[in-house]
């Protein structure tokens, strides 16, 4: 039975998730997850989306794959990774062991008025992630599960891994991260260590 | 006595390789398939198969992001797949290396690819990504080579678009 409990505050979600974030990267989806990470404190190791819808988990992906070392979370939302349902298996088969997508899934399209998702109506996202071939998947819906969350994400894994992490639908004051991709490319580049073209 | 047919697709590696490419994405096509082939076998090219063809275009922003550079590998059809995920190399100034293999012009038979050949360097142009075409193989490998140093050099999208009649037209 699916648990269709959206009751988590998402700022207070993703402040935690980031509270011991070490030289992890931040790849937002457009929409609130990149409000929710703005808000929890902007950091040279961010890069927010604000368009390319579908696109958070993949660029995830290709980061991760460059850089190793590093863990690598994809925030975003569940409208925004059911656009990029295919990528999900896309990046099963490519296991960037340090990739982390975290879907704040709070069942509806929140940007644009509050619709109902596939996940409002009883889609289950990391089921999804688990089919395709993610090395661990869950579903968080405490407190508890909110900080287990946040202690295991710098852990060794043996594959991606994928957690829906179920938040009010709710729109709570935007916090809105730089908007021009030029400076946050370079920006997350130079943290790296790469000069700018 | 005639010339051997130039290995282009050996060459077009060669390229990649000498550009420091590390992630090669791709929705198969026949028309690629022996670069594929020498990409998988190289091991210090990741190679990434893709459901539809935008994913690549996010994964090669990301390699990017990293400090790695990437091609695309796609046919015509594909490019239709991913004209809104575009918006992010374009306006994020990331490198982009499209390959882009023709379907729907020389001696096509199927009526469905029509469309979508007709439209691949319209959609791509008005997006905001150079289309260089390649006529012949001599071309190609030229073309492969300025277009990706223009890539990765100078921060361009480049869509480098592999002629049909370059391929030959699909058996059938």
């Amino acid at each position: 039975m699916v648990n269709l409990s959206f009751t988590l505050d998402r700022r207070d979600v993703v402040a935690r998730l980031l509270r011991d974030r070490g030289e992890a990267l931040v790849v937002t989806g457009l929409g609130s997850p990149s409000y929710d990470v703005n808000a929890a404190g902007d950091h040279k190791g961010n890069f927010y989306l604000w368009g390319a819808m579908g696109a958070a988990a993949l660029v995830g992906m290709g980061l991760a794959k460059a850089q190793p070392e590093r863990t690598v979370l994809a925030i975003t939302g569940d409208g925004e990774a059911l656009m990029g349902l295919g990528g999900l298996a896309t990046i099963a088969v490519a296991k960037p062991a340090n990739l982390v997508v975290i879907v704040l899934d709070n069942g509806h399209f929140g940007e644009t008025g509050m619709q109902q998702s596939h996940t409002g109506f009883g889609l289950d996202l990391a089921a999804v992630g688990k089919a395709v071939g993610f090395a661990e998947t869950g579903v968080v819906t405490d407190d508890a599960g909110v900080e287990a969350l946040a202690a295991a994400l710098h852990a060794r894994a043996t594959g991606p891994r994928l957690y829906v992490v179920r938040v009010r639908a709710e729109n709570v004051a935007r916090s809105l991260p730089p908007r021009d991709a030029v400076w946050g490319k370079n920006r997350l580049r130079a943290h790296l260590g790469f000069g700018v073209s | 006595m005639a010339a051997e047919p130039r290995d282009w697709p050996l060459e077009l590696h060669r390229i990649l390789r000498a550009e420091d490419v590390r992630q090669m994405c791709f929705v198969p096509d026949a028309g690629h398939s022996r670069l594929i082939k020498l990409c998988q076998a190289d091991p210090e090219m990741a190679t990434h198969v893709l459901t539809t063809e935008e994913e690549g275009i996010a994964i090669a922003a990301g390699a990017w992001l990293g400090g790695q550079r990437s091609v695309v590998l796609m046919q015509s059809s594909g490019v239709g797949n991913c004209i809104n995920m575009l918006s992010l190399p374009v306006i994020g100034r990331f490198p982009l290396l499209m390959m882009v293999t023709m379907r729907g012009e020389w001696a096509e038979f199927n009526p469905w690819q029509m469309p979508m050949g007709r439209a691949t360097e319209a959609t791509l142009n008005a997006i905001g990504v150079a289309t260089v075409r390649a006529e012949t193989a001599d071309d190609l490998v030229e073309i492969t080579a300025s277009s990706a140093k223009m890539a990765y050099g100078a921060d361009q999208q480049i869509a480098v678009i592999i002629s049909q009649r370059l391929l030959g037209a699909k058996k059938w």
